[in-house]
Parts: C-alpha cells; sequence; structure tokens
C-alpha cells in the first residue's frame, strides 16, 4: 500500500538517473553492511587463521566452534559460563520494562489528551524534559533511590531505571499519536457507558497498533543496549547482556579469543535485529482508516 | 415545565461567555433545532446536555429530572456526532450494540435489538463491515443505528450531515425526518443549515454571539423574524434589509427610499402600527421572493406596490431567476420567473408584496411589533 502510494506520487526519473540512484544505494548498502560481514566471517574461523593476519579472507575450515564457547563456555569475567545467562538476564528485564513503560506511556498519553485537566500542558513538558537528561547525571541520586527501596543490584531495580527514563518517550509518542485520535470517539464511548479504563481498553488500545510498535521498537532496543546502567545498577546475577559482553571482550587473562568476540558481538546484537524484522513491517499500517471521514 | 428544559444556562470559559441565560423548553416528540453559524454556542449548549462539557450556571432537567453533573451515560440520551464517531476497530453491528453492553444488557436481547434497528435503517447486510468499508451515507445510517437502539428519552444530533454531498444529505434530511415521524421521538438538532433547520424541525432557536434570538416554529421565524440578524440567517438568498423612512399618506405608513434627496420610491405597508413611526428611518425587510415580476406576483396578496427599477445582476438558477437591483443603497434581490427576459440594464417594473414586509427599528435592529 504505502510503497504503490509512494510510487503514484514520486516524480518519474530516467533511467539513467535511476541506475545512478540504485548505484549509490548499492554502494551505502555494502559499506554500511561491511563491518557486520568482517564480524560474520571472522565468526566463523579458528583463532589461527585470524592472527595470522587474514582478516578480510573467507574462511578455509568452517566451524561454528566459537559461537558454541561464546554462547555456553567463554570465560565471562570469572566464570566460564558464556553469554547464556546474561542473555537470559537482558531477557527478563527488557521484557518487562518495555512492557511496562509502554503501557505506562499509552494511559499517559490517554489522559494527556482525552482527559485534559488543569496543568496538563505543563506536565507534559515536564515528562518531555526527562528525554534530555543525561544518564549520568542521574547515577549517584538512582543508585541511592534504588538502595533505599532495597532493589539494588536486582533485575526489577534495572527495570524501574528503565521504566522511570523511557517513560518520558512513551508519553511523548502515545500522546501526539493520541492528539490526532477523534475526542469525538471517546465522547460517544462516554455516551454509551463505557468508563475510563475500558474506552482506553476497548476503543484506544485497538488502534494503537502503529505507535505500540514505535514504542517498542524505540525501547526495546535502547534498553538491550544500555551499559551505562547495567555497569552501573547490575550485581552479577543480574547484569545484562551489554556488560557480560564487554567483561567478555575484556578479559585480561589468556589469548584473546577474536573469533569469540565477533560470535559473542552478533549474539549481543540478534534481538534487536529481530525485534526490527518482525515489527518494522507493521509501522507504516494506518490502522485508523474508516474510523471518521477522512 | 417541558420534556427536556434548559434553565438560565450559561456557559463560560474563562472570562469568555460562551452562552449566556438560555431558556428553552422542549415537548416531547418535539424536533427542536439549533441553527446559528460557527462559534454561536449552539453545540456547545448541545453538549451540555449530552453531559460532555459541564455548565457554568443554571439547569438542564430531562423528564422532570436535573441533570446537571449527572454522567452522560446515565442521561438516558444518544448523540449522532458530526464525524459519526464510529469505533473503527469494532463491525458495525458491535458498533450498534456496544452501548447496550456496557449498560449489561444480555446478548439475546442485544441481538434482538441489533435486528430491529438494521431492518428499521436498512443495514442489516453490512453488520458484519467494519465502519472504513462503508461509504459516507452507511456510515451515517450506523451512526444513527448506534443512537436509536439505546431508545433513549432524547436524540441529540450535532450537525450529523455536513459530511454528506449534497444529493445524499438531502435524501438523510428526508430520512430523518421519516424518522421522527415514525418513532415520535424527542430530538435537539444543532445545524449550520438554515434550510435543514426548516426543513426539520418544529421548532427552531436561531443563536447568535451566545444568545437566541428567537425561538419559535419555522413559520414565525421565517415570516416574522425578531431582529435583522434572524431575517437575514434564515433564508436563501437572504432578506433584504434595505434603509428607508416612514412617511404616513391618508393614514397609510409607507416606506420612503431615498436613493436621492427626495423621497421617490414610496411602498405601501400594510403594518398600521407603523402610522407611530412617521418622518423615522427605519429597516425595511422584505425577502427576494417578495419581489417578483408583476406577472409573477402572489394574487392571494392585497397589497402589491408595482415599482419601476434598473436591473442589475441576473443569475438564472433554473427553477427562479435572481435579480439584483438598487434600493436605498445596497444591492437587493428579487425573485423572477425563469422565463422572464430581463437583462442587466434594463428597467422594469418589480412588484412588491409588502404584505411579507416587515421592519426594523435601525437602532436595536429588532422587528417594529405590531
Amino acid at each position: 500500500m504505502m510503497g504503490s502510494a509512494s510510487q503514484d506520487t514520486a516524480v518519474h526519473t530516467g533511467r539513467v538517473a535511476r541506475a545512478l540512484i540504485y548505484l549509490v544505494l548499492l554502494l551505502f548498502a555494502l559499506f554500511y553492511l561491511l563491518p557486520f560481514l568482517v564480524m560474520l566471517v571472522n565468526s566463523v574461523k579458528p583463532l589461527s587463521e585470524i592472527t595470522s593476519g587474514n582478516m578480510l579472507a573467507l574462511p578455509m575450515v568452517w566451524t561454528i566452534e566459537p559461537w558454541l564457547s561464546a554462547w555456553s563456555t567463554a570465560q565471562i569475567g570469572v566464570e566460564p559460563t558464556g553469554l547464556k545467562p546474561y542473555f537470559l538476564n537482558s531477557i527478563l528485564m527488557v521484557v518487562p520494562a518495555v512492557a511496562i513503560s509502554t503501557i505506562l506511556g499509552a494511559l499517559n498519553g490517554y489522559v494527556l489528551t482525552k482527559w485534559r485537566f488543569r496543568g496538563d500542558g505543563i506536565l507534559f513538558g515536564l515528562m518531555l524534559f526527562s528525554c534530555f537528561i543525561p544518564f549520568q547525571i542521574v547515577l549517584i541520586p538512582m543508585a541511592r533511590t534504588l538502595g533505599i527501596l532495597g532493589m539494588a543490584g536486582s533485575t526489577p531495580g534495572l527495570v524501574l531505571v528503565h521504566v522511570v527514563y523511557g517513560l518520558g518517550f512513551t508519553t511523548l509518542f502515545f500522546r501526539n499519536y493520541y492528539a490526532a485520535f477523534p475526542t469525538e470517539l471517546v465522547r460517544a464511548a462516554m455516551i454509551d457507558g463505557a468508563g475510563f479504563f475500558r474506552i482506553f481498553w476497548r476503543i484506544m488500545l485497538p488502534v494503537s497498533g502503529p505507535i505500540i510498535v514505535v514504542s517498542v521498537i524505540w525501547q526495546f532496543t535502547n534498553i538491550w543496549n544500555d551499559f551505562l546502567f547495567g555497569a552501573s545498577f547490575a550485581d552479577l546475577d543480574s547484569m545484562p547482556m551489554t556488560v557480560a559482553l564487554n567483561n567478555l571482550v575484556n578479559s585480561s587473562t589468556g589469548v584473546k579469543e577474536y573469533n569469540v568476540h565477533f560470535a559473542g558481538a552478533i549474539l549481543a546484537a540478534l534481538p534487536t535485529l529481530l525485534v526490527y524484522i518482525v515489527a518494522g513491517r507493521y509501522f507504516v499500517r494506518g490502522l485508523m482508516a474508516g474510523s471518521v471521514k477522512g | 415545565m417541558g420534556f427536556l428544559d434548559i434553565r438560565n444556562v450559561t456557559k463560560r470559559y474563562g472570562q469568555a461567555e460562551v452562552l449566556h441565560r438560555i431558556n428553552i423548553s422542549v415537548e416531547e416528540d418535539e424536533f427542536l433545532v439549533l441553527v446559528g453559524p460557527s462559534g454561536c454556542g449552539k453545540s456547545t449548549l448541545l453538549n451540555m446536555i449530552a453531559g460532555l462539557e459541564s455548565i457554568t450556571s443554571g439547569e438542564v432537567s430531562i423528564r422532570g429530572q436535573v441533570v446537571n453533573g449527572v454522567h452522560p451515560s446515565r442521561r438516558n440520551i444518544a448523540m449522532v456526532f458530526q464525524s459519526y464517531a464510529l469505533y473503527p476497530n469494532m463491525t458495525v453491528g458491535k458498533n450498534i450494540t456496544f452501548g447496550l453492553e456496557m449498560h449489561g444488557v444480555p446478548r439475546s436481547e442485544r441481538e434482538e435489538a441489533l435486528r430491529d434497528v438494521a431492518a428499521l435503517l436498512q443495514i442489516d447486510h453490512l453488520l458484519n463491515r467494519k465502519p472504513g468499508q462503508l461509504s459516507g451515507g452507511q456510515r451515517q445510517r450506523v451512526a444513527m443505528g448506534r443512537a436509536l437502539v439505546r431508545k433513549p428519552d432524547v436524540f441529540l444530533f450535532d450537525e450529523p450531515l455536513s459530511n454528506l454531498d449534497a444529493k445524499l444529505r438531502v435524501d438523510m434530511r428526508t430520512e430523518i425526518k421519516k424518522l421522527h415521524e415514525k418513532l415520535k421521538t424527542t430530538i435537539v438538532y444543532v445545524t449550520h443549515d438554515q434550510i435543514e433547520a426548516m426543513t426539520l424541525s418544529t421548532r427552531i432557536a436561531v443563536m447568535n454571539e451566545s444568545h437566541i434570538q428567537q425561538l419559535g416554529t419555522p413559520q414565525e421565524i421565517y415570516n416574522t423574524p425578531a431582529n435583522v440578524f434572524v431575517g437575514r440567517f434564515m433564508g436563501s438568498p437572504a432578506m433584504n434589509v434595505i434603509p428607508a423612512r416612514v412617511a404616513v399618506q391618508d393614514g397609510v405608513p409607507c416606506a420612503c427610499i431615498t436613493d436621492s434627496e427626495e423621497c421617490e420610491q414610496r411602498l405601501r405597508f400594510s403594518q398600521a402600527n407603523l402610522t407611530g413611526w412617521d418622518g423615522r428611518e427605519i429597516l425595511l425587510g422584505i425577502r427576494p421572493e417578495a419581489i417578483t415580476d408583476p406577472e409573477g406576483a402572489d394574487r392571494g396578496s392585497t397589497n402589491i406596490v408595482n415599482l419601476r427599477n434598473r436591473i442589475g445582476v441576473t443569475e438564472p438558477a433554473g427553477s427562479d431567476t435572481f435579480v439584483t437591483m438598487m434600493l436605498g443603497g445596497i444591492d437587493a434581490t428579487a425573485r423572477m420567473r425563469a422565463d422572464v427576459k430581463v437583462e442587466r440594464g434594463d428597467a422594469v417594473e418589480f412588484a412588491f408584496n409588502m404584505e411579507k414586509a416587515v421592519a426594523f427599528d435601525p437602532e436595536t435592529e429588532e422587528r417594529i411589533r405590531p
């Protein structure tokens, strides 16, 4: 749908111009993918091939040993556990943090647009402000807060931190999305007898697909990739993937197993890649079609 | 006391007063139309009846019960919105029965009610579609179905036809009227379209600048407008409002229209009450259809005054030809028969049906009452 629409409105270009455009795009794509290629190629090589100096060559002996090692046996800090337990830690942190911040953001957006109150604009402004606070500033107050709450060094503690710092963004997403949502629909539902949560659940959420996807992708990527909060607030039992990867790569003892490092780095990036591939297609779907005369 | 009573209702946003002491009493089965230009407060008033906006002061009561502060869903009202406001994620059937579901009506009863309404509005075949798959007219029907299924005390319509194209609008207008006659329901209907107001209503409230200018039957509003605003707003083309002076001749008041210094155009009034205004300025209000070519003049009228004037612009409209002329310094419009042969610049006889004329006080712009 989207594709055909943009093709119709696009200026028709000549054959030569088109070839040129594709060539440039292709070059950029290659340029962008080259590092990934290097990582991929070296992650399936024995270490000896890398140390002998052939970083860009295809492997002479194909092996998945580095992947297995990175996943389950590599030395992380002092334990030879591989990335597996930390991967699980990250999942246990990311899923609730994304879910909670998205739901709260949706509720905030709903209230800020459809249940206006005195000072709602100021409140929204303050929430927006939180998007611009550098995380380094809040490290010490946050550590103190987590300590008081008894959540220091735990996965729930990390979830709380990520929810708090994601809320500004998710509120912004949902508020702007719901601002364009016809208020008459909410009024109709009020007259029909639906209450605050019923309107949210039955009327607003079912048409929020695109913005939920945006919020989930944004939050998932940010929280999964976060290193600072993970390194600052996590214990060994709750350490997320990113911190573990750092520990894997920065181990000061023994030989540097570049092939394992490459495999580990790709493993760490896989979930965000997956989220883009799965959810990206819902990005552009206009689920609002037909609610009101457009 | 009426079925729906609006007593001294005022609405203020901060300092700005949107509605000033509105009083309307609507009887059961009445079709009241609130009409006025945009920003006159008519939609605000409707939202206040619905409970969607708070009432600053005054009272709204339905069936003798004051509903200020009562939640919209407990007022037993139903509303049709300008944008239809159909829930995009639900099928037509779900849209219609959502309100019943929220009020805890059992499924079997809901389905029966849905069948009745769908049959009444002839939308049986659409029940499983989503609103996005419907045409404008179909959406309109579904929106009405959603209101009807609740069997409310009062129906509220907020400019329900303004999103439809011209032809469909006329069809739906007829249908709403039929529906009202068949179901005998109490309706409050907001529109800015004076033709909708005239055709649908049993009573009209003309609103402007946060006041009700006039409340009355369509005939009262049209024939005896309370003031210049009502006269100009209702009717298309608008009423001609011509500056004039009253001169009493042989006991009969005449309107002298002064295009130059001396009084040259004399129009005899039928209203004897204007004798008291001898020598004073007035505004003469006369509708285009009361100024015709002499052959097309109303034969039932006892007071036709002929007057010669030069034609400005002719606008053939198919069924009639509208002609403008300069009168008292303004462009006055006359309605002639369609086949009349007149051209720009011709000096022709115009027949003024002075029985239909009204006079306004130029100071207050109120109609001078008998």
